[in-house]
């Protein structure tokens, strides 16, 4: 079954006067489990596509199917409920609250799910562990570095149990050393948990790991290959 | 503590001086409502004891009529035995029987028109404070027949003095002539010029004489501890009466102008409080605005993690909350300790003595504090800074995710 479905996607921006295509006539679908990198240069439209998997920004026409759920018909509210129980994203720039501590941050999620407080607190300090960073749960942002930030930002992805984690450009903002730790710890959960990874990136690095690279130009597909990278086999 | 409440209170310091700021505005707001309006309360409290203290008393027993149509005829039958009566049965000690007639009071060289009140000498002082203010001569006493204390503005016009006599023309109640001739033995001085030209006092068995009242009286006049013990000791007499057709007439009825000049002042000065309030809550708006344009990234990523727009308007409805609470707390804190100070040791108005004197009033003036002097400002202040935070938290229902983590 597929975990993500794409039909004939289309997606348009104005800028002044020029119409630019941000997705044109893109049909997609990714198994479960799958460990999937979208690349491409700036501007081929990689964000573009992963914001309407993700429910963040509605394509102009096409289906978009997550699971089983038709993304492309919800409204605001059900929306908000698939990305909070169904989906963990992973900013390029971490955007972790930075008045919350890093448990804090992850427990934010659960509550919004409505778990009860004392189960929060022992969930999150057990994906901290998990992610490498069980003696920083009451450090905030400011600080962690970088790599340390992200890898709490993916512990927030995943502490709602999601069968997607979309993340966009995850190592942009990362030296080589904390890149390669990152996409471990990514290989990890996808073989571990079976969550399915589609990651957009232009580093040559992270496209090694994945399994399946699609390649985007001008907001179409122009290459779909499987590769033998380090995620799970599907 | 949840997430979101540590939220809401972390949010407020990310910009501490901001919310200081804010939150000294409201402080400062409450403070000075609090004050104003317990020294609004104090002195209208003052006002209404000191007019309702010369001559009318907190309550009134009358006849059923007399208060629209103050005839001789509408009277109060054996109103001394029934004041000794209401004395003995509510235990109330400030009560004193009257009678009420206009006559012309002419002296050697002029006559001119008053107001003559038979009282009760002994128990006058109790309800009135024009006994007091004698400045000439001496009040009356239970030796007192045929004597009289008249305002000073009328011994003037009068030209007469103490010791000088004064005869008394008027219709009985009978429809008799009514005619007496009464020493002056005090020469009233209340300030007030109306009441100084037109007063005239005579012992009430002297007046029943003189106006063919037989044992009627025209009304009792009844004092109380407090104003707000006026309801109360009204039903009580009301009850203790029990004759239809005798009223008790509170200050309200008998003074209506009192109410409405409080009732004038407190509209004026309300709109100047309003006027207050409004700006503290643009100052909370500006805030919350500031705040919320500036977290509009986080926001974003907050609606993607999957927040919905509702939760987060929740978020900023906290906060605000939450500035308005310690406006609030400190603001009543502050403002009833400065209220309780002047409520304890007066305010003093330069320049006002003279008047306030010739008005028998104390030279200071006394905030009264209460549970509603101190709440009503600051509670209309917090409901202010929560109606100034919608605007903030609705525009969040219009944010688009990818919009919003796209702002720097």
């Amino acid at each position: 079954m597929s975990a993500l479905s794409c039909n004939k996607l289309t997606k348009t921006f104005t800028q002044g006067s020029q119409t630019i295509k941000g997705l044109d006539d893109v049909s997609i679908a990714i198994a479960e489990g799958s460990f999937v990198c979208l690349s491409g240069p700036s501007g081929s439209g990689k964000t573009t596509l992963l914001n309407a998997m993700g429910g963040l920004d509605t394509p102009d026409s096409g289906e978009i199917l997550v699971g089983d759920m038709r993304v492309d018909q919800m409204n605001k509210s059900d929306l908000a409920d698939m990305r909070l129980h169904n989906i963990g994203f992973v900013f390029q720039s971490y955007n972790l609250i930075p008045v919350l501590t890093a448990q804090e941050n992850i427990e934010f999620v659960m509550q919004i799910q409505g778990i009860p407080a004392d189960q929060r607190s022992a969930k999150s300090r057990e994906i901290l562990a998990e992610v490498g960073l069980a003696d920083h749960e009451g450090r905030r942002p400011a600080q962690l570095s970088g790599g340390q930030q992200q890898r709490v930002a993916v512990a927030r992805a995943i502490v709602s149990n999601p069968t997607l984690v979309l993340a966009d450009e995850p190592t942009a903002n990362l030296d080589s050393v904390t890149a390669t730790q990152l996409m471990d710890l990514f290989a990890e959960l996808n073989q571990s948990r079976g969550i399915t990874f589609v990651i957009a990136t232009h580093d040559a690095r992270v496209m090694e790991y994945c399994r399946r690279l699609i390649k985007m130009e001008d907001g179409k597909i122009i290459s779909d290959q499987e590769q033998p990278g380090r995620g799970a086999n599907v | 503590m949840s997430i979101t409440t540590r939220l809401a209170w972390r949010n407020l310091w990310r910009h501490g001086r901001r919310t200081w700021l804010t939150v000294g505005a409201m402080i400062f707001c409450n403070t000075l409502l609090i004050f104003l309006i317990s020294f609004q309360f104090g002195v209208y409290s003052l006002m209404i004891d000191s007019a309702l203290s010369v001559v009318t008393g907190h309550l009134q027993v009358q006849h059923s009529e007399y208060n629209d149509d103050p005839r001789l005829r509408y009277s109060v039958p054996y109103g001394i035995a029934l004041a000794e009566r209401l004395r003995s049965e509510t235990k109330i000690e400030a009560m004193a029987a009257r009678g009420t007639a206009f006559a012309l009071a002419s002296s050697e060289k002029r006559s001119f028109g008053i107001q003559v009140m038979g009282v009760q000498p002994t128990f006058e002082p109790l309800v009135s404070t024009l006994p007091g203010l004698v400045k000439k001569g001496r009040y009356l006493n239970n030796n007192s027949s045929d004597e009289i204390v008249i305002g000073s503005v009328l011994a003037r016009n009068l030209k007469v003095g103490v010791g000088d006599e004064i005869t008394l023309l008027g219709s009985g109640r009978d429809g008799s002539f009514a005619a007496g001739v009464a020493t002056v033995v005090g020469i009233i001085s209340s300030g007030m010029n109306n009441l100084d030209r037109s007063i005239a006092q005579v012992p009430l068995d002297y007046f029943q004489a003189v106006f063919s009242m037989g044992e009627q009286i025209s009304s009792i006049v009844v004092n109380v501890d407090t104003l707000s013990a006026v309801a109360e000791r009204k039903s009580e007499l009301t009850a203790t009466i029990n004759e239809p057709d005798l009223v008790v007439l509170d200050w309200d009825e008998l003074q209506p102008g009192l109410q409405q000049a409080i009732q004038a002042d407190l509209f004026s000065a309300f709109v100047m409080y309003a006027v207050l309030i409004v700006l503290v809550s643009f100052s909370v708006l500006n805030t919350q605005l500031m705040s919320v344009l500036e977290r509009t990234r986080e926001f974003g990523v907050m609606m993607a993690l999957g927040m919905r727009p509702g939760s987060l308007a929740r978020l900023v409805f906290l906060e605000t909350a939450t500035m308005s609470l310690l406006g609030l707390a400190f603001g009543c804190i502050l403002g009833a300790a400065v209220a309780t100070y002047f409520q304890v040791n007066g305010v003093y108005i330069p320049g006002m003595e003279a008047a306030m004197e010739q008005y028998n009033l104390p030279g200071e003036l006394y905030p009264q504090v209460s549970i509603i002097s101190v709440m009503l400002g600051p509670l209309i202040v917090f409901t202010g800074c929560m109606v100034a935070a919608i605007y903030p938290a609705v525009r969040l229902y219009g944010l688009q995710p990818v919009a919003a983590m796209r702002a720097v």
